[in-house]
């Protein structure tokens, strides 16, 4: 695991950019767990302070140091996309090893499923959800239904290499040895996987924060959570840029884009480092 | 041929499994929540105005004779189901008494034209520049693109969308930022509403062709170099076939079959990143219509808006798909 870091570290130069991106943003986050106010609070200071030696990132028009202030959001916004990013991969792999190893009316059925959940438009889905849950709508039960709706790209993935597996010698091994199939599928299997286990978590990271934002600018969420999206809607709603405090905009949208480059590298980075033939093009092979 | 028509039937079989399950969903996701419309609509009206008990009592029962929910679930569902079939979602409480469905297809042209035309033009640029910097990997300008590429791809929508919106409405006002065409233009065949048109859907097209080019670029790349390494790449360039007739006909059409299949998958995300781009271009389509929607709390427009959504792109999908044996004879033979 770790000469594999390494190597990454040291052949592929997005891998290496990607880490410090993300490495970056994931210190900053983790201040927030010393953090001397309470990001929940407004008017806890001077209102539209410019950056300075006292305010690194200013402060808003609502009273809140933006250091503290996006640090909390930035925790919580990488959290979500973590949990989210979690519940989707583990029914991924579910659905993924087991179609691909039972094959026969399981895996039509799971698949025909799985076709099901990739033509759903996720965004409308979203939206009505909150419509009707409106204020109960937490960043909890949004990591939940947005984990219910991340998984089957990868489903269909993970059967492909599944299908694979199914028919090497150690699977025969291990059935004649007498393996029950869920323990087939998760002491045999699910190593050979988990690779790309890996560089989806990244890419599945990005895809939820990314709509999170996208409901939280429109205020689609618990505006009163700090994450990235809500910064944004704040600042939009006391048009920040039209009054002039672009901190409040430039800092978040800046910090955001680190994290987003940052996690599409390692994302890219590791499918890369997936495929052995590109892995060795680039070790100069 | 028919061995097309069998795939063709089961993908339309899957289809219509699609749009069933989806909008079942959609109402199941609407009336087993805890929130009843009826109260819901009631709180709104009455938070502005002081009306009397009885004329709440009477509404409220107009409202309950309205949405069906004194009935039981199952009744309301085939009641739904039977309704939604003419096409009647019900009238809109955002614009009333005009139908939800009125509403939709009046917003439903505008969606599906910026999409349909960014959608081309995205994965057009994005397959050509990344086949071509899949075959010539040591050009620096494709090198450049590519690095271009990787920098805005993973942006959300809503920030590329917010970033030329600054550009265009503040710093450089050349593109007229909001709205679908001018107001002071009839609209019809007449070529003032027409370029009207087109420059009000420079910049919405402008942010969505930004956001997804990236993709097709990169997955084109990648698919494109280990083209590229296969033995009949190697036997054409011996035999001495041009460089054009190799990248256009035999390296870039074996990689554009899975890039259909990403396309297919990829319309919904699409689909998503349209809303926004419509609600920070006010731009009068589906999106602008669904977020209208819910913040007025019309119910039966959200509804109608959802299931005419997920119809629209499960079809969308479903179009792509039967493209598929135009591209790869392979399929076709089958």
């Amino acid at each position: 695991m770790f000469a594999v870091f390494r190597d990454l570290i040291r052949y592929n130069i997005e891998f290496a950019i990607g880490l410090v991106l993300v490495g970056i943003v994931v210190i900053f986050a983790c201040l927030s767990f010393f953090s001397p106010v309470d990001p929940s609070l407004i008017y806890t200071t001077i209102p539209d302070q410019p950056p300075s030696a006292q305010f690194w990132f200013g402060t808003n028009s609502r009273g809140q140091d933006m250091f503290w202030q996006l640090s909390a959001a930035f925790r919580n916004s990488l959290v979500f996309g973590f949990t989210v990013a979690v519940l989707s991969r583990i029914i991924s792999i579910a659905v993924g090893l087991t179609a691909g190893y039972l094959g026969g009316w399981v895996d039509r059925v799971l698949m025909f499923i799985n076709d099901i959940f990739v033509a759903v438009p996720i965004f409308p889905v979203l939206v009505l959800f909150y419509f009707v849950l409106r204020n109960n709508m937490d960043s909890l039960t949004l990591a939940l239904i947005m984990a219910c709706f991340g998984w089957p790209f990868d489903a269909r993935l993970i059967r492909s290499v599944a299908l694979g597996l199914k028919h090497r010698e150690f699977t025969r091994h291990a059935v004649f040895a007498g393996m029950s199939t869920r323990k087939v599928l998760l002491e045999e299997h699910l190593p050979y996987v988990m690779p790309i286990v890996f560089s989806t978590f990244m890419n599945n990271m990005l895809w939820s924060i990314g709509l999170e934002v996208t409901l939280a600018v429109l205020g689609f969420t618990n505006i009163n959570n700090p994450t990235i999206g809500t910064a944004l809607y704040w600042a939009n709603s006391h048009s920040a840029m039209v009054v002039g405090v672009w901190w409040w905009i430039v800092i978040p949208v800046i910090l955001m884009v680190m994290t987003f480059i940052g996690l599409f590298l390692l994302a890219m980075s590791m499918n890369e480092y997936i495929d052995p033939r590109s892995r060795l093009r680039r070790m100069g092979a | 041929m028919h061995g097309y028509l069998v795939f063709v039937g089961k993908r339309l079989l899957q289809l219509l499994a699609v749009i069933f399950f989806g909008v079942s969903a959609t109402f199941l996701v609407t009336h087993l929540s805890p929130i009843n419309p009826v109260e819901a609509a009631l709180g709104r009206m009455t938070a502005r105005s002081v009306s009397n008990p009885e004329a709440i009592t009477a509404m409220r029962a107009a409202l309950t004779e309205l949405y069906g929910v004194n009935e039981p679930i199952w009744s309301q569902y085939i009641n739904f189901w039977s309704r939604l079939v003419q096409g009647d979602f019900g009238p809109s409480l955002l614009a009333f008494p005009t139908p939800a469905m009125t509403l939709v297809m009046r917003a439903l042209p505008w969606t599906v034209t910026l999409l349909t035309v960014a959608t081309l033009i995205t994965f057009a640029i994005g397959n050509v520049m990344g086949g071509l910097a899949g075959y010539n990997q040591n050009n620096r300008f494709l090198k450049a693109f590519g690095l271009v590429a990787i920098g805005i791809q993973p942006i959300p929508y809503y920030v590329v969308a917010f970033i030329l919106l600054i550009l265009f409405g503040f710093v450089w006002p050349i593109l007229p930022i909001s709205g679908g065409f001018a107001m002071n233009v009839t609209p019809g065949w007449n070529w003032p509403y027409i370029s009207s048109v087109i420059q009000h859907a420079t910049l919405p097209a402008l942010s969505l062709v930004l956001v997804g080019f990236g993709g097709w670029f990169l997955g084109m790349r990648a698919l494109v170099s280990n083209v590229v390494t296969e033995d009949y790449v190697t036997y054409a360039e011996l035999a001495g076939v041009k460089r054009t007739t190799i990248v256009g006909s035999y390296v870039m059409r074996n990689a554009l079959v899975p890039q259909l299949t990403a396309l297919a998958m990829a319309l919904g995300g699409v689909f998503s990143g349209t809303v926004i781009t419509e609600q920070v271009f006010n731009y009068p389509g589906l999106g602008s219509l669904l977020i209208d929607a819910v913040n007025a709390g019309d119910y039966s427009l959200v509804l109608a808006v959802s299931s005419v959504s997920v119809t629209a792109v499960a079809t969308a999908i479903f179009i792509v798909d039967l493209l598929y044996p135009i591209l790869d004879p392979r399929v076709r033979a089958e």
